[in-house]
């Protein structure tokens, strides 16, 4: 990353990062060293001292049923997020790319919930599949189908991953298209004059050429699933039934905010980010071998 | 098209007008409900076409009739726009900043700098709630613009996007400049940032949708329902227990909620697209 040609200037290019730098420190760094240091430490119940405890709030979190729980939870939505946004938007897009007329008109149509928050698309599925008010819901109902996210965790599930795979199909299609459409037209027909069909074409040529697209897609699907889904599950679920659908993120914020445990919210805190950091490294590390960069 | 398969062109467009139609429709859906009266809503299944309360329930949103906590709904989007606009261009500033100095200059500590705002992407709000909330409450920010906008400023997304950018401007270019006579001031504002409005524009549309959609931290940041976005005054409007939830009100303000950053994605499509794919190389 460095240059041949630079200016010369000691202080301007300080200057230049104050800002970001300032902000850096002062709203990411300090609050992650402070939530080290607190789940290191345990208040009195009336808030008036802590003390040391070493490592007893990751102990207790550690041995918590609830946390497992909520491990498992948040593995079983991400991955369902992840592979169903990213599915139906390579469908999506593989057939955009076929269709001669209206590919932009159906690029327009499918983008719109790019820009719906995440807090939204959840109350718009919850609109349809409430039990009390969803023209879905009653129709799953008329089917036979004992349909109650209320009451079922199953259910709750099923709603909050289809309403957060919902919202994230229109990106990774916009990048699917954009991934197809830097695939050189030579290639393609190439293979097509030596006999392969498109599904030949697709699964030799097309797809392994997608791979770089593919492996930052689901970096950023994963992401998306663990923290930006937050609201999804504020909003309709609250993290119920029966903390069916509490991820670690919605239990972090539930111990610290609702339930006022400084300790164990710090201590989930540090092993969230203890997460996020093995996440992005493995998956830079293990997915980046088997891409294949043209 | 390598070969005409009209089977497959069939196929295709099927296909996208299936998954145009599994896309659109909850928004749809939520835009008839917001033409109904409450009791109809509440009354499944729905009708599927538009009813005739447009006007009185969009009306109704707006008229203030004490609607979410007594503020009214112009309040809360003046707020969300606020807030929208300050992230997206704050972190445009200073991320166009910091990339510069990165790229352009030579200076020690060059990599640490670097490596610090890499690692914000590990850091996001989610993991460190407490003690960041505790750092804005200590600093007096509950309930400001401030408070719900600062935090949100620092950006290594934005950042990487114009240093991978910057790094695409030929040495040659910076060469000329200087014995032109160009000075890094000089040359950033007459040579870089007029190349860089494409990507400006772009990245404008992203960050603007991004501080828009903002749950977790206005929720925590805002105590007082004047300083809350529209989003969180939708959810605190939304109650399946309570009874008395006025569901046509509900909906109107959902659709009024999604119209503004869905029409910025729509009309800057070009912008839009273009930045996300320019982006990721």
């Amino acid at each position: 990353m460095s240059r041949r040609v630079v200016f010369p200037n000691r202080v301007l290019p300080y200057l230049l990062l104050a800002p970001q730098v300032a902000i850096t420190l002062v709203f990411f760094f300090w609050p992650a060293f402070q939530a080290v240091r607190q789940s290191l430490y345990r208040d009195d119940p009336f808030g008036f001292s802590s003390r040391f405890v070493g490592l007893a709030n990751f102990e207790l979190v550690l041995s918590d049923p609830n946390y497992i729980n909520s491990l498992k939870v948040t593995v079983i939505f991400s991955l369902s997020v992840a592979v169903l946004a990213l599915v139906a938007a390579l469908l999506l897009a593989v057939m955009a790319d076929r269709v001669v007329r209206g590919k932009r008109i159906y690029q327009t149509l499918l983008i719109w919930p790019y820009a719906v928050a995440p807090a939204i698309a959840g109350m718009l599925w919850l609109f349809l599949f409430s039990p009390a008010m969803g023209t879905l819901a009653v129709m799953l109902r008329d089917t036979g189908y004992d349909w109650n996210p209320l009451l079922n965790g199953d259910q709750a599930m099923a709603m909050v991953v289809g309403a957060a795979a919902w919202k994230q199909i229109s990106y990774n299609f916009l990048f699917f298209l954009a991934g197809l459409q830097a695939i050189p037209k030579s290639l393609i027909e190439a293979a097509a004059i030596d006999g392969a069909g498109p599904a030949k074409r697709f699964w030799t040529i097309v797809f392994p050429l997608l791979s770089p697209t593919s492996f930052f897609l689901l970096v950023v699907n994963t992401v998306y699933a663990f923290f930006d889904t937050f609201g999804i599950i504020h909003a309709v679920t609250g993290g119920g039934p029966a903390r069916a659908t509490e991820t670690l993120v919605y239990k972090v914020y539930n111990d610290g905010f609702v339930n006022l445990n400084l300790g164990a919210s710090s201590a989930q805190s540090v092993i969230l980010m203890a997460i996020v950091i093995t996440l992005t490294v493995i998956q830079f590390k293990y997915v980046e071998r088997r891409v294949h960069y043209a | 098209m390598i070969e005409k398969r009209p089977i497959g062109a069939l196929l295709a467009h099927f296909i996208l007008i299936i998954g145009i139609l599994i896309v659109a429709f909850p928004i749809y859906y939520t835009f008839v409900a917001s033409t109904l009266t409450s009791p109809e809503i509440m009354a499944p299944p729905m009708p599927l076409l538009p009813g005739g309360h447009f006007l009185e329930n969009y009306g109704g949103a707006f008229g203030g009739i004490g609607t979410i906590g007594g503020v009214g709904v112009g309040r809360l989007l003046l707020n969300t726009t606020i807030v929208a606009l300050t992230i997206a261009i704050g972190k445009i500033i200073i991320s166009i900043l910091s990339a510069y100095a990165i790229v352009f200059f030579s200076f020690p500590g060059r990599m640490l700098f670097f490596w610090m705002i890499f690692i914000t992407l590990m850091l996001p709000v989610e993991v460190r709630i407490l003690p960041t909330y505790q750092v804005i409450v200590d600093l007096g920010l509950i309930d400001t613009y401030t408070g719900l906008t600062l935090p949100l400023i620092a950006s290594a997304t934005a950042t990487f996007l114009f240093r991978q950018f910057f790094m695409t401007i030929p040495d040659e270019l910076i060469e000329a400049a200087r014995i032109d006579g160009a000075g890094p001031v000089r040359f950033f504002k007459d040579i870089l940032l007029p190349l860089s409005y494409t990507n400006i524009a772009a990245l404008f549309v992203i960050l603007f949708i991004y501080g828009w959609t903002q749950y977790l931290w206005p929720l925590l940041i805002t105590n007082d329902n004047n300083m809350n976005t529209i989003i969180i005054g939708l959810r605190k409007m939304i109650s399946f227990v309570d009874a008395d939830t006025q569901w046509n009100l509900v909906m109107a303000i959902t659709i009024l909620a999604m119209v503004p950053p869905i029409a910025v994605v729509v009309l800057m499509q070009r912008w839009f697209v273009k930045g996300l794919v320019d982006s990721e190389k």
